[in-house]
This record gives structure tokens, sequence and C-alpha cells, in this order.
């Protein structure tokens, strides 16, 4: 036996009997790991992992409320664009109601008008007939007074006698040419 | 340090030697060790250096990973939270869910770390020791949760209430409750602590044991033909190795697995 040995085999008597030193300084290493985990560097990690979880947490809230922004907005959009189909449809069809309807007062403007200078024309010219033939009859009454007054050789100043037989007269001629027409 | 204080073996004796000293086969003595330094009674030897640079080891690497934690997390960063979320998720919540059980998340995930890497220089080249192997450390950790879970009982029951949570006491049992209570009461009061603590130190104990045995087979089977034997016990050296290397892990995940449960029984109604 080396001198160790017999030195340990005096020492090491049961080894389930926990020696007092080494309990103390195992209590204390465990002590000090202890107080700096749990007062420090664990409180340290867990807020920086709270923030992590929260950061992460709120990243996708945040995606959530963009996308449902968006697709609010999308619809939006549609409707608006569908609203605009059906305004542009329905302004389309009145222009084109609108259209039509003008044409039509147009042409029954155009009509009227039409008409309305046709028998002015026609009123014009009856007008225009009687006073040819008024201001004729006249003219060949005092043509002819004149005439007859040169060839009977007196004036014949009676005016009421004169046109009373112009009349006659022409109204002879007159139904001459009907009779002849 | 010189060898005695480190290794706790004899160096100088191999196999087919002509001094004919023997295998220094490892035992007991093995976990005894020449103390570093003493003050007055008090020795300072190997495991208790083991034991406080495992807290230099722990408290450095959070200091370092969680003392400026960032939002985006840096890769040393990254590795604490998965060892920390490996307990708080992982034990914690588990067993004890996560409203009832973010109060003992410091105290769980100290004790992992702690019996983890404690565990771990079993198998760290010149240290080559598990402190838990010295059956104070564990026994120092395990009375920690002893007395958490035995202050919560009472706190949570009554003196009354606490007392029927521990024994399971239960009036449906009828003839056999005196004994019912009496097998309880022994098993959770008193065996409890112990087998929490052995559970640990014997592993650790038993394991340091087999490495020794292999090591310094490898060590002493190194002369003449000796070398070939030498060769398959330094394979299972490494073999061992690795297989420690599971075993801390799992021992220390199982103390803390245990505690939690320890915490849970004492918050939860007694049925």
């Amino acid at each position: 036996m080396n001198p160790l040995v017999q030195l340990a085999a005096e020492e090491a008597e049961n080894p389930l009997i926990p020696p007092i030193p080494e309990l103390i300084i195992g209590l204390i290493a465990f002590a000090i790991v202890f107080i700096f985990l749990a007062k420090k560097l664990l409180p340290n990690i867990n807020k920086v992992l709270d923030e992590r979880r929260e950061a992460i947490e709120g990243g996708m809230e945040k995606a959530e409320a963009t996308q449902a922004e968006a697709q609010q907005t999308l619809e939006q959009y549609r409707e608006q664009l569908s609203e605009a189909r059906h305004e542009a449809a329905r302004l389309r069809q009145e222009a084109q109601e609108q259209g039509a309807a003008l044409i039509a007062e147009m042409r029954a403007e155009g009509q009227r008008q039409r008409e309305d200078i046709v028998t002015a024309g026609h009123a014009q010219i009856a007008a225009d007939r009687k006073a040819a033939a008024q201001a004729l009859r006249q003219d060949v009454g005092k043509l002819a007074t004149d005439l007859a007054g040169k060839l009977v050789g007196e004036s014949l100043e009676d005016t009421a006698r004169q046109s009373r037989t112009i009349d006659r007269f022409l109204d002879e001629l007159e139904e001459k040419a009907e009779a002849t027409r | 340090m010189s060898a005695d204080q480190v290794l706790a073996f004899e160096t100088d004796c191999h196999i087919f030697d002509s001094s004919h000293c023997g295998f220094p086969s490892p035992g007991l003595h093995s976990f005894v060790f020449e103390p570093i330094f003493s003050i007055g009674s008090f020795d300072f030897n190997k495991p208790m250096l083991l034991a406080l640079l495992s807290t230099v080891v722990v408290v450095g690497f959070f200091w370092a990973a969680f003392n400026r934690p960032k939002l985006v997390p840096g890769k040393l960063q990254m590795i604490g939270e998965a060892g920390y979320d490996f307990v708080r998720r992982g034990i914690v919540y588990e067993s004890l869910g996560k409203k009832q059980g973010e109060k003992y998340v410091p105290l769980l995930v100290s004790l992992f770390f702690m019996v983890w890497i404690m565990n771990l220089w079993s198998i760290v080249p010149v240290a080559q020791f598990p402190v838990t192997s010295i059956i104070a450390f564990p026994a120092g950790m395990a009375a920690i949760v002893y007395v958490t879970w035995m202050t919560l009982t009472f706190k949570t029951h009554g003196f009354v209430g606490g007392l029927k949570n521990i024994t399971g006491y239960d009036k449906s049992l009828g003839a056999v409750l005196p004994m019912a209570v009496g097998i309880e009461f022994f098993s959770n009061v008193l065996v409890r602590p112990f087998t929490h603590t052995v559970r640990l130190f014997a592993n650790m104990f038993a394991g340091h044991l087999l490495l020794l045995m292999f090591t310094i087979a490898s060590w002493y089977l190194l002369n003449d033909v000796g070398i070939a034997y030498a060769g398959v016990s330094f394979v299972m050296v490494i073999v061992l190795t690795a297989f420690e290397l599971f075993i801390q892990a799992v021992q220390a995940y199982v103390f803390v697995v245990l505690a939690a449960n320890y915490i849970q029984g004492a918050l939860a109604e007694h049925h």
C-alpha cells in the first residue's frame, strides 16, 4: 500500500456522509449562481423575450390590419368602378334620347318654318296679285277713260259714273276671260 | 498543484514491473484529495475548486449571453436562450404549468445548469472529476429543493392540510389508513431527500469509478505485452467518456424534473 492510499483510507470513511466544508462551499457556489440568475440575468432575458413576442405579434396584427384595409379599399374601388360604369351607360342612354328628341324637334321646327314660309309666300303672292290687279284695274280704267275721253272728246268727269262704267267693262272682260278658259 | 492533489492515484506503477507494486485500483480513496491549501482546519481541495469554477462557468456564460440581451439575438444569446427555454418550457411548464411555474424557473434553471456543469467536469481534461460524486454537493442542492417544497406544502395547505398532503391522507382507505399514512410519511418526508441526493451522487460516483478503472488500467498496463491490453482498456475509456457525457446531462435533467415534481406536489390539492 502506498502512502496516499493509506492516507485516503483513513479519511474516506462513509461516502454517504456529507463533509461539512464541502456542503458549505456547495451551497455558496449554488447561491451565487442563483442570485445572479434570479436577480439579474433571467429577468433581463425575460424582458427581451416578451418584447420579441410582442414585436412578432404586433407585426402580425399590423399586417392583418393592412390586409383588411387593402381589401376594403379594393371593395370600395370596385363599387365605385361599377357605379361609374352604370353612370356612363345612363349618360349615354340619356344623350341618345336627348339627341333623338332634339333631332325630332328640329325636324318639326323645320317643317313648321317651311310651312310658315310657304304660307307667308302664298299670302304675299295673293296680296301682290290683288294689289297688282287693283293697280292694273285703276291704270287700265284710267287709260281706258283717257282713251275713251279722247275718242269721245269729252271728259267724263263724273268719277262715279266713270268707275261704274269701267268696272262693268272690266267685269265683262273677266267674264269673257273666264269663259274662254 | 501536485499530482497527489489532482490525480489521487499512484502513477509510477506498471504491469510486469520489477517492483511488483500491483494494480492501484480505484476506490473510495479516489474521491479524497490532498488539500490544495489549508486555512486552520479548513482544507480547500479540488472538488471545492471545481464547484466554484462551476459557478464561474455558469454565471460567466449567462452573463455573456444575457447581460445585454438583444431583440435579435447573437450566437451566444441564442444558445443561452435555447438552454433557458429547455428548462423553462421542457421541464417547468411541463410539470407546473406556465402560470404556476414561472416563479420557480430561476431556481430550477440554476439547479439544472449547476448540476450539469458540476457533472461535466468528469470528462474535462485535467479537471476529470465530477463534483457531484462528493455527496455534499448534491445533498446541498437537494436540501434547498426539500426546504422549498416543504415550505410550500405548509404555506399552501396550512399545518394539518400540509401533513395530509404529504402523507396522502385519504379516509376511503379505511383500516389501512394508518399504515398508508406511515409509509407515505416515511417515503416522502424522510426518504425522498435522500433518494433525490443519492440518485445523482451514485450515478456520478459510479461513472467516475468506471472511468478511473479503465483510465488507470490503460496506464498501468502500458508495459511490454500489456500494451495490447492497454489499447482495449483505452477504447473503453473513450466509449465510457461518451457515455458519461450522456449520463451527466440525463442526471441533471432527472434531478431538476424531480425537483419540479416535488414542488408541483406541494402546490397541488391532495387527493
